[in-house]
């Protein structure tokens, strides 16, 4: 059945799964406690000192920027370092394509994998929002479908850095001269029309930035200036990043 | 089961199989060798539809490759040479895992699990974590996972490189129980003495041709004198190069060593009774002998 409708990647999703159900405490406290440290960290011992941010405490503003930044963080670290280590360090991608499998299967699945981790880390975000009184009602949930296409186009662009990556070192480009800018320019700790208007330009090209405008909409009811556009970007990260990475890994694997 | 036709590949510009043809009956046990960078693993790669050749024809467990190669793949057992066992998941976790791949469900898989095992022999450590295996115990679990989908034709990629001799003796048994089981194995190797003694065929390749290929018997008695005499000790060199030819139809030197290949044996070990300082070694020609003779003493790197 599974065969007959092109799902194979689901075997290397079921991998992957088996695997951070033993490591599971560990996941947990990485991809999820660590963000929700800097919520309350920053929350509220930054948060005394700020006036409102359109008519909210920063706290309020401040989660739903952090809720977008740890899709981004866990669906990136999968990406990277845990997919790198099955490409290169353990080889099981290889093994994998000895069997009746082949390079997009995997990619998929990994892709897939990675996008579920985000939503999870997304979740217990949301979670803590919900427990600080932050949200409330069933409407806020309606952000849980961006956090999964946050995690895809994530994942699509860790990939594509994983299959050009010879070691672990070259991750240190990608997030020093691209996640970790994405961070300060998109919104997730201030407002972006506190910036520039040039770097304001350069954020809205970033899928990050479409994300965080979409999670605060939808978790706190601020106006959306264009949701579409939003989405569109995001999607598009998602799929192009996708192709590209199924191409440049394909050809890796198979050479 | 297989069968390669004319198969080219280059990589930028430079050709590293170059027309290599053979074809292996159900049930044979298939030697490719040849020293590193004869094209041994890139021609195995091709077969399996994993590396796209540039000319040529494959048919795999009767599917044309790549055409249907997932289909041919789900037909096969791939011993890899690198380990890239399963580290995050137990012994018997790595074979129930890799079933899936093969669309196996995990109540079949637990159902073969036990003969898996056995034949790994490792049936008591199904729950065990692989860093706890020795390299012997993780080429045989390797060996066990290419079985999952109870392949017809097994591809072995330098099945025991790298493990003791007493690991080896397992393998080796392992994969004649493989072959008398009436299953197609295709191996690559470097050691001589396993391809003699496991392949009922051997091809040898070089700088991307298949340049011999028959029994291993057939092809000592061919390809070769019958006859080695391995002469060395203090003045060797100049033995070799005024006296030996007398009684050898050829000599090499390597290194301290001089190789005399001979018809008969006995007239150059009588002649090295007066040269108290030789010291000589006298043993039938094998596949060794064979294989240096084909692809030359040098290094390939």
């Amino acid at each position: 059945m599974i065969e007959r409708l092109g799902l194979r990647f689901l075997y290397v999703v079921d991998r992957n799964f088996l695997v951070w159900r033993k490591l599971v405490i560990a996941s947990l406290v990485g991809n999820m406690a660590d963000p929700m440290i800097y919520l309350v960290g920053l929350g509220f011992g930054l948060g005394s000192f700020m006036p409102p941010i359109a008519g909210m405490r920063y706290i309020n503003f401040l989660a739903a920027g952090m809720l977008c930044y740890s899709a981004m963080n866990s669906a990136t670290f999968e990406a990277l370092y845990s997919a790198f280590s099955r490409l290169k360090i353990q080889r099981t991608w290889e093994g994998i394509l000895h069997a009746p499998m082949t390079a997009a299967d995997v990619v998929v699945g990994e892709w897939v994998w990675a996008a579920l981790k985000a939503t999870l880390s997304g979740a217990a975000m949301l979670l803590a929002m919900y427990l600080l009184g932050i949200v409330h009602g069933l409407r806020p949930l309606a952000v849980m479908p961006v956090v999964l296409l946050i995690g895809l186009s994530f994942a699509s662009l860790g990939l594509v850095t994983t299959a050009i990556a010879n070691s672990y070192d070259f991750f240190i480009f990608y997030f020093t001269l691209l996640i970790t800018p994405m961070m300060f320019v998109s919104g997730v700790f201030y407002p972006r029309n506190a910036l520039p208007v040039a770097v304001q330009r350069i954020a809205a090209v970033l899928p990050l930035a479409h994300g965080a405008d979409l999670a605060r909409g939808l978790t706190l009811g601020l106006p959306m200036a264009h949701p579409l556009t939003d989405l569109m970007v995001l999607g598009g990260y998602a799929v192009g990043g996708l192709a590209l990475a199924i191409r440049l890994i394909g050809r890796r694997l198979l050479k | 089961m297989l069968q390669v036709r004319d198969l080219r590949k280059s990589y930028s510009g430079i050709e590293v199989v170059r027309g290599v043809q053979f074809s292996v009956a159900a049930g044979e046990c298939y030697g490719l060798l040849g020293p590193n960078g004869a094209g041994k693993t890139t021609t195995l790669r091709c077969c399996l539809g994993l590396t796209a050749s540039d000319a040529g024809t494959i048919r795999l467990a009767g599917l044309p490759v790549p055409g249907a190669a997932r289909a041919a793949r789900a037909r096969t057992g791939v011993c890899p040479q690198f380990d890239n066992l399963d580290p995050d998941f137990t012994v018997a976790e790595n074979l129930i895992v890799y079933g899936r791949y093969f669309g196996i469900p995990k109540r079949i898989m637990v159902e073969r699990l036990p003969r898996l095992l056995e034949f790994a022999g490792l049936e008591d450590k199904a729950g065990a974590r692989l860093d706890t295996l020795s390299g012997g115990m993780k080429r045989r679990l390797t060996l066990a996972r290419a079985l999952v989908n109870d392949p017809q034709i097994v591809f072995l990629d330098e099945p025991t490189t790298g493990l003791d001799p007493q690991a080896r003796h397992l393998i080796w048994n392992r994969l004649k129980s493989l072959t008398s089981s009436g299953r197609t194995l295709i191996l690559t190797t470097h050691f001589m003495d396993e391809a003699e003694r496991l392949c009922d065929r051997v091809g040898i390749m070089d700088r991307g041709n298949l340049i011999a290929e028959d029994t291993p018997r057939q092809l000592i008695r061919s390809r070769i004198e019958p006859h080695v005499v391995e002469v060395y000790g203090e003045g060797v060199h100049d033995w070799a190069r005024a006296a030996a030819r007398r009684h050898a139809q050829r000599v090499e030197m390597t290194g301290e060593t001089a190789f005399c290949y001979c018809l008969d044996p006995a007239p150059l070990l009588e002649s090295l009774q007066e040269r108290g300082a030789l010291r000589a070694l006298s043993r039938a020609a094998n596949l060794e002998d064979v294989f240096i003779k084909l692809t030359g003493r040098d290094i390939r790197d």
